[in-house]
C-alpha cells in the first residue's frame, strides 16, 4: 500500500470555507486523496467534519473554494454531479426508505425517470455481482425495514458501488457496528481499496483510524489541524491533536454498590414492528453503581428505556421498586418514583424547541406545587428555578426566556441535566448522554453522572459506545434482539468478548457461562 | 322491489360506475400527492374549479375533450399553488389545503358570477354521451353497467392501471414513492425531492379538477354551486381507505357509489318513503368516518406524508 | 433553494413581509375588480367605507365579527394543541340548535337564570359534537382533519331534518325553520338604541378568558407543549391524550357560542342559513391571528370588515361579493408565507 503515495490524486478539496451566520464550519480546508488510499478525517464532534463531506457531496455549497474529482472541477451545491463524477457517499444517518426493498433503494435514481420499464433483472444480476465481489451479501427483495443495522449499512455501500463509484466517503460508520462487524466492513473496505476505490473515512474512534487508513487529516474548529501517515503517529499523538488541548477524562474510581433500587423480574414486552420488546429480562440496578448497557442499536435498548421511563408497561414478568405499588405505571409516576430520565434524542423527546428554557425546565414538575396551584401556574417562581439550573450547570444562554432551539447540544443536555438531577433523583435512566457533544460537553456529562453515583444513585447507561460503556460502567450487561447477557463486573471482558454477545451469540448457553 | 332486486339491475351497476368515476380521478389525483408526500386539502376547491372550468369552456365553444383539457390546466395551476407553498417553503398542508380550497372555490364563483351575470339558472351543454363498446357492451347485466359508459369514465378505469403502472413499474414511481417514504434517501441519490413533490402535487391536483369536470361534463351537463358537495373530503377517506393504492383505491370508490346509488333507489321503495330523505344523505359521509376508522389500524401510510423536507436542515 | 433560520431577525424583517402580504391582497383584488370592469379604486374605496365608513358600517362589522370571534378562538385553541377542528360550523349549529330547543319555550324562565343556562347547555353541545372526532383520533388514530369536514355536512343534514321535522314552526308557512325564541331568551342590546347585542361582549369576554387559560394556567402549558412537540410532552409525563379531549371541549364550546349568539343575539330562530361559513371563515380569522386570543378580535374585525365592506360595493357597484372570499384566501396563504419570511431567509444554492 505503500504506492500510494505516487497514485494520481482523484479528489482535492481546496481551501473550502463555509460559514453558517457567525459559526465558520470550515476554514480553508484541503484535502488530497489518492487513488487506491483510506484518509481519514478524524475531529470530535462539531469539528466540521460531516459539513466539509456534505459540501464535497453537493449537500452544501462552500462559500469559497472548490472540489476538483479526477481533476475537474464539481459543480457547487448538485449532489447529482457528485454521484455522476463517482463520489458515493454513506451517510451516518442512514438514508433507505424503510418500507421499500434493498432493489428499490439501491436502484433509486439509476435509471432515467422517464422511461415505461424499470429493468429490474438487470439491476438484480448486478447487486448479485457486487455481493459476491465485496462480500456484502444481502436479499435484494428484503424491505430494509426488517433488515439488521449492519445490514442497511451494506445496502448504502451496495448503493454507491452500484453506481460505480470510485470514491466513498463513510461517515463515522462503525458507530453502530459490532466489533465484529466493524472487522467485516473493514474487510469489504480493503477489497474495495485493492480493487482500485479510495476512502474518505469519517471517524472520532482512534484506534480504528489507526488501522484502516493510511493518511490522517485532523480538523478541530474547522480548520486542518495535522496532517500525518498513520506510520508516523500513534493514538496519543493524534488525539492531542484532536481535541487542541489536553483535556483529561474524568477518574473514575469503583463505585461502591448497595441496595438493589430498581429490579426487572423475566420482563417481556412486546416488540414495535421490527424493534424487538424485551424478552424475559431480569435486571437488577444497584445504588452507588452504574451499571452499562452494552449492545448494537435496535436490539431493544428502546423497550428497556422506555419502560424505566414509564412509557410502557410490561406484558408479563414485575417491575420492582422497592415498596411502590406500580399499578399505575407512567412517565409521570416514573419521575414521582425518583427516577430522573435522560432521553435518547435530545431534540425530539428531550425538550421542546420553541418553548423557552424555562417552559423545558418544568415540564415534569409544572403540574405541583411550587410550580403550579390549582391549575394556575406560578411563572415567576419558574423561572427563578431556571435561573438556579442555569446557574449550577453553567448553562451558556442569554436567559431564561431563551427558545431552547437556539442552544447548542451540550447546553441543551445540561438543562435536562439540571431538570433531572435538582430533585436529588435514587435512579438515573441515561439513554445515549452524550451522543453529538463535544468532548467539553462529554466530560461534563460524566462527572455528573459519576458524582450522582458517588451519592448513592443507581444509574442505567445505555450507549453504542462500547468505549464509553467500558470506561464508565460498574457491571456490564449487552442487549442483543430484547435479550440481557448475565452481569460483568468491570475489567473481566474485553471489547472482542462484549462484541461476540453484542453480536447475539452466548444467549442460549449464557447462563453456563455468566459469572 | 326489494334489495336483491336492485343489486340484480343493470341500471344500478350502471349508476354506481358512473357515481365512481368522478371520485376516481380525484381519489388518484389525492393518492398520487400523498404517495409523494403531500396531503393535499384543495381537492374539495380543486374540483369545483374543474367543474366550472370544463362546463365553461365547452359552453363557449370549445369541443368535450378540449373542455377536459382546460379544466386539467386550471386544477394545475391550483396545484402548483398549493405544492409551491408547501413543498419549498414546508409551510403547513393542512392550512396550505384549505387556503386552496377557498382560493378555488371562490374565485370559481366569483367567475361564474362575471361570465353570467343575469342568468337565474345556469345554461346547459351538451355532455360526454356514452359509447357502446361494441360485443361488450350485449354482455347481459355486465354489458350495460361497464361497457355502455360516458368516455371520460372509459378513462378513470384507464388511469387506474396507468398509475398503478407508473407507481410501481417504473424509476419515476419508485422515486416518487420513495419521496413519500423518506425524502433524504431520494436527495441522496441525486434526485430532486422538492421537483418529484412539485410535480406530483400539480399532476395529482390536474387529475382532481378532470374529477370535478365529470359531474358538469359527463355526469350532468351544467354547473350548480355546492355541486361538489364534500366529494373532496370524501376522496380524502377513500385513499385512506385504498391503504394509498390505487387498485384498493378503485374498489373503494365503486363500493361507495355502490352504497350511494342503492339509497337513492330505496330511497324511492315504499319503506323508503318513511324514512326522513336527509337519513340517505348522510350515508355516504357516514361510511366514510366508519372506512376510515375500519382501516386506521391497518393502513400503511406513506412515513413521510406530511413532513416538509428541507436539505438545509442541519 | 432553501431556507435558513434567522437567529436575531430585524425590525425589516419581522414587519416587512406581513406588510407585503396585505399589499398584494389589495393588487389581487384591484386586479380582480378591473377584471369585472369596475375601477379598482372606487372598489377599494367603497368596502373600506362600507365597512366603517359610518356608525351602521361600523355597527355592522362588529356584529358580523362576533360569531367570528368566537369561530376564530375555537379554530385557535385546537390548533394550538394541533388538533386540527375544521368542524367549527357543525359545533355552531349545535350551540344554534341547543339555544332554539330550550328558548323557545321549554324553560319559561327570566333571562337573568335563562341565558347564563343557553350559554352552558349550548357550549355543552359544540362540546360533545367534536368531542366524537377527538376520541376517534386518540382512540383509533383517525384523522380529524377528515372527520370534522366530513361532520360539518351531517349534522347539517341532521339539522335540516329537525327543522322539517320535530322543531319545525308550524306557523313558517313551510320554510324549514324554528320557532322564534321567547323574549327572555333573545340577548338584549349592549347600547340601548344600538343594532349591537350582548353577544358581542361575550365574545370580547371569551377572548381575554381564552388568553388566560393559555398564557397562566396549566392546561394551557400542556396544550402548547402537545401542539408544539408531542412526543417531549408525552415523554415528560403529559397526558396528551387527556389534553387532545379537554382542548377538544373547550373549542366545540367556543364554537357553539357563535351559534347561540347568532340565534338569541340576531335572528331569533334557527335555520339552515344561519351560518354562511362562520365556522371555516373562524380557521382564517385564527391563521391571521397567528393563533393568539388576543389577535382573534383584531382579525375577527378586519374579516368581518372586507366581508361587510365587499356587500355593500357589491350592492353599489356590481362586482361580485366573492371578491372578499378570494381576497381573505389570498391574505390568508400569503400571510403564513410571510410569518415563515420573517423567521427565514431563502438562500439559493
Amino acid at each position: 500500500m505503500t504506492g500510494a503515495d505516487t497514485a494520481q490524486v482523484v479528489l482535492r478539496l481546496d481551501r473550502i470555507t463555509k460559514r453558517f451566520g457567525a459559526l465558520t464550519a470550515n476554514d480553508a480546508v484541503s484535502l488530497d486523496l489518492r487513488r487506491g488510499e483510506v484518509v481519514a478525517l478524524l475531529g470530535e464532534n462539531g469539528a466540521g467534519k460531516t459539513t466539509l463531506m456534505n459540501i464535497l457531496f453537493g449537500q452544501y455549497t462552500a462559500d469559497e473554494g472548490q472540489v476538483m474529482v479526477m481533476g475537474r472541477a464539481l459543480p457547487p451545491g448538485n449532489p447529482r454531479a457528485a454521484l455522476e463524477a463517482g463520489v458515493g457517499m454513506v451517510h451516518q444517518h442512514f438514508t433507505l426508505a424503510d418500507n421499500l426493498t434493498v432493489l428499490d433503494n439501491v436502484t433509486l435514481g439509476t435509471e432515467p425517470l422517464w422511461r415505461w420499464r424499470s429493468d429490474t433483472a438487470a439491476a438484480r444480476a448486478k447487486i448479485a455481482k457486487l455481493s459476491a465481489d465485496f462480500h456484502l451479501a444481502v436479499d435484494p427483495d428484503a424491505r430494509v425495514g426488517s433488515l439488521t443495522v449492519g445490514e442497511r449499512q451494506r445496502v448504502e455501500i451496495l448503493k454507491a458501488l452500484y453506481r460505480e463509484a470510485r470514491i466513498l466517503i463513510l461517515d463515522e460508520p462503525t458507530a453502530v457496528l459490532t466489533p465484529q462487524e466493524t472487522d467485516d466492513l473493514f474487510a469489504t473496505l480493503r477489497e474495495a481499496v485493492a480493487k482500485g476505490l479510495s476512502i474518505v473515512f469519517i471517524s472520532h474512534k482512534l484506534h480504528e483510524v489507526m488501522d484502516i487508513a493510511h493518511r490522517v487529516v485532523i480538523l478541530h474548529h474547522g480548520k486542518v489541524v495535522a496532517e500525518m501517515a498513520t506510520t508516523d503517529t500513534d493514538r496519543h499523538a493524534l488525539a492531542a491533536a484532536m481535541v487542541g488541548s489536553e483535556v483529561s477524562a474524568p477518574r473514575v474510581a469503583p463505585g461502591t454498590p448497595g441496595a438493589p433500587l430498581l429490579q426487572l423480574h423475566a420482563v417481556t414486552t412486546p416488540d414495535q414492528g421490527s424493534a424487538p420488546g424485551l424478552k424475559s429480562v431480569t435486571l437488577s440496578l444497584r445504588a452507588g453503581q452504574i451499571t452499562g448497557l452494552a449492545g448494537v442499536s435496535g436490539n431493544g435498548q428502546a423497550a428497556l428505556a422506555d419502560l424505566i421511563a414509564g412509557l410502557s408497561v410490561p406484558a408479563s414478568g414485575r417491575l420492582d421498586l422497592g415498596e411502590a405499588d406500580l399499578a399505575q405505571w407512567s412517565p409521570r409516576a416514573a419521575v414521582e418514583h425518583g427516577i430522573a430520565r435522560i432521553p435518547e434524542d435530545r431534540h425530539k423527546t428531550g425538550t421542546i424547541a420553541d418553548f423557552s428554557l424555562t417552559e423545558n425546565a418544568i415540564l415534569e414538575s409544572y403540574h405541583k406545587p411550587p410550580m403550579s396551584r390549582a391549575g394556575w401556574m406560578n411563572w415567576p417562581r419558574a423561572e427563578a428555578e431556571t435561573q438556579a439550573i442555569i446557574k449550577g450547570y453553567d448553562i451558556r444562554c442569554p436567559g431564561p426566556d431563551t427558545r431552547i432551539r437556539l442552544l447548542s447540544g451540550g447546553n441543551m443536555q445540561k438543562l435536562i441535566l439540571g431538570r433531572v438531577l435538582e430533585a436529588n433523583p435514587c435512579i438515573i435512566l441515561a439513554n445515549q448522554p452524550v451522543r453529538g457533544l463535544d468532548i467539553g460537553a462529554v466530560n461534563y456529562v460524566h462527572e455528573q453522572l459519576l458524582k450522582a453515583r458517588d451519592r448513592g444513585a443507581a444509574v442505567l447507561l445505555i450507549s453504542e459506545d462500547l468505549d464509553e460503556i467500558m470506561a464508565l460502567s460498574d457491571v456490564i450487561h449487552v442487549m442483543s434482539e430484547g435479550r440481557l447477557s448475565p452481569e460483568f463486573a468491570r475489567g473481566t471482558m474485553t471489547p472482542a468478548a462484549l462484541g461476540v454477545w453484542m453480536a447475539g451469540h452466548g444467549f442460549d448457553e449464557g447462563l453456563a457461562h455468566a459469572s | 322491489m326489494d334489495i336483491f332486486d336492485i343489486l340484480l339491475s343493470a341500471s344500478f351497476w350502471a349508476a354506481a360506475i358512473r357515481i365512481a368515476s368522478p371520485l376516481i380521478f380525484a381519489t388518484l389525483g389525492e393518492l398520487i400527492c400523498e404517495r409523494a408526500g403531500v396531503l393535499n386539502l384543495g381537492i374539495e376547491g380543486i374540483m369545483v374549479a374543474g367543474a366550472f372550468a370544463g362546463w365553461m369552456a365547452v359552453y363557449s365553444g370549445l369541443g368535450l375533450w378540449p373542455g377536459v383539457a382546460v379544466a386539467m390546466v386550471v386544477g394545475m395551476g391550483f396545484g402548483a399553488v398549493h405544492s409551491l407553498l408547501t413543498v419549498p417553503f414546508g409551510l403547513s398542508q393542512h392550512v396550505v389545503g384549505l387556503g386552496v380550497t377557498l382560493l378555488a372555490t371562490s374565485s370559481t364563483y366569483y367567475a361564474y358570477r362575471l361570465a353570467l351575470p343575469e342568468v337565474t339558472s345556469p345554461p346547459k351543454i351538451m355532455a360526454f354521451k356514452p359509447w357502446e363498446i361494441p360485443l361488450l357492451s350485449d354482455i347481459p347485466l355486465i354489458g350495460p353497467a361497464l361497457f355502455s359508459q360516458t368516455p371520460l369514465t372509459y378513462l378513470a378505469f384507464i388511469l387506474v392501471g396507468v398509475v398503478s403502472l407508473v407507481l410501481y413499474r417504473t424509476p419515476l414511481g419508485l422515486a416518487l414513492r420513495a419521496a413519500g417514504e423518506n425524502p433524504a434517501a431520494v436527495a441522496a441519490q441525486g434526485l430532486s425531492v422538492t421537483g418529484l413533490r412539485m410535480g406530483a402535487v400539480i399532476v395529482g391536483s390536474g387529475l382532481m379538477a378532470v374529477g370535478g369536470a365529470f359531474l358538469t361534463m359527463s355526469a350532468f351537463d351544467s354547473f350548480f354551486f355546492e355541486m361538489v358537495n364534500g366529494r373532496g373530503w370524501i376522496c380524502i377517506a377513500l385513499v385512506v381507505f385504498g391503504a394509498w393504492k390505487p387498485g384498493k383505491a378503485l374498489l373503494g370508490a365503486v363500493l361507495f357509489a355502490a352504497f350511494d346509488a342503492l339509497q337513492i333507489r330505496v330511497q324511492q321503495t315504499p319503506l323508503g318513503a318513511d324514512i326522513p330523505y336527509q337519513i340517505f344523505l348522510m350515508t355516504p359521509y357516514v361510511l366514510s368516518i366508519l372506512a376510515l376508522i375500519v382501516m386506521s389500524r391497518r393502513a400503511e401510510v406513506p412515513a413521510a406524508l406530511m413532513v416538509a423536507f428541507n436539505k438545509g436542515e442541519r | 433553494m432553501r431556507l435558513e433560520p434567522i437567529a436575531n431577525p430585524s425590525l425589516a424583517r419581522s414587519t416587512l413581509p406581513p406588510m407585503l402580504a396585505i399589499v398584494a391582497t389589495v393588487v389581487v383584488a384591484s386586479l380582480l375588480a378591473m377584471l369585472a370592469g369596475a375601477n379598482p379604486f372606487a372598489v377599494l374605496g367603497l368596502i373600506l367605507k362600507g365597512a366603517a365608513g359610518s356608525q351602521f358600517a361600523v355597527l355592522e362589522t362588529l356584529n358580523r365579527a362576533t360569531p367570528l370571534i368566537f369561530t376564530g378562538l375555537a379554530v385557535a385553541v385546537a390548533f394550538r394543541a394541533r388538533l386540527w377542528n375544521i368542524g367549527a360550523e357543525a359545533q355552531l349549529y349545535a350551540g344554534a340548535l341547543m339555544t332554539v330547543v330550550l328558548g323557545t319555550g321549554v324553560l319559561s324562565w327570566p333571562a337573568a337564570a335563562l341565558l347564563p343556562t343557553l350559554v352552558l347547555v349550548s357550549m355543552l353541545a359544540g362540546a360533545v359534537v367534536l368531542l366524537i372526532p377527538a376520541l376517534l383520533k386518540v382512540r383509533f388514530g383517525v384523522d380529524e382533519v377528515v372527520t370534522t369536514l366530513l361532520f360539518n355536512f351531517i349534522f347539517l343534514l341532521f339539522i335540516s331534518l329537525l327543522l322539517e321535522g320535530p322543531l319545525k314552526d308550524p306557523m313558517g308557512m313551510g320554510w324549514p325553520k324554528s320557532e322564534r325564541l321567547i323574549a327572555e331568551a333573545r340577548l338584549p342590546r349592549l347600547i340601548e338604541g344600538l343594532r349591537l347585542h350582548w353577544g358581542f361582549a361575550l365574545a370580547l369576554i371569551a377572548a381575554g378568558l381564552v388568553w388566560l387559560v393559555e398564557r397562566r394556567t396549566t392546561l394551557g402549558y400542556e396544550m402548547r407543549a402537545v401542539g408544539l412537540n408531542r412526543e417531549a410532552a408525552r415523554f415528560a409525563g403529559i397526558p396528551v391524550n387527556a389534553v387532545l379531549i379537554k382542548t377538544a371541549l373547550l373549542s366545540g364550546g367556543l364554537a357553539a357560542l357563535a351559534g347561540f349568539s347568532e340565534v338569541a343575539g340576531v335572528k331569533g330562530s334557527l335555520t339552515l342559513d344561519l351560518s354562511p361559513g362562520f365556522g371555516y371563515t373562524g380557521i382564517i380569522v385564527a391563521m391571521l391571528a397567528l393563533l393568539n386570543p388576543l389577535g382573534v378580535i383584531a382579525a375577527a374585525l378586519f374579516v368581518a370588515g372586507i366581508f361587510v365592506g365587499a356587500d355593500s360595493m357589491s350592492r353599489a357597484v356590481g362586482v361580485p361579493t366573492y371578491l372578499a372570499d378570494i381576497m381573505l384566501a389570498t391574505a390568508l396563504l400569503l400571510m403564513v408565507l410571510a410569518i415563515l419570511l420573517t423567521r427565514f431567509r431563502v438562500v439559493r444554492e
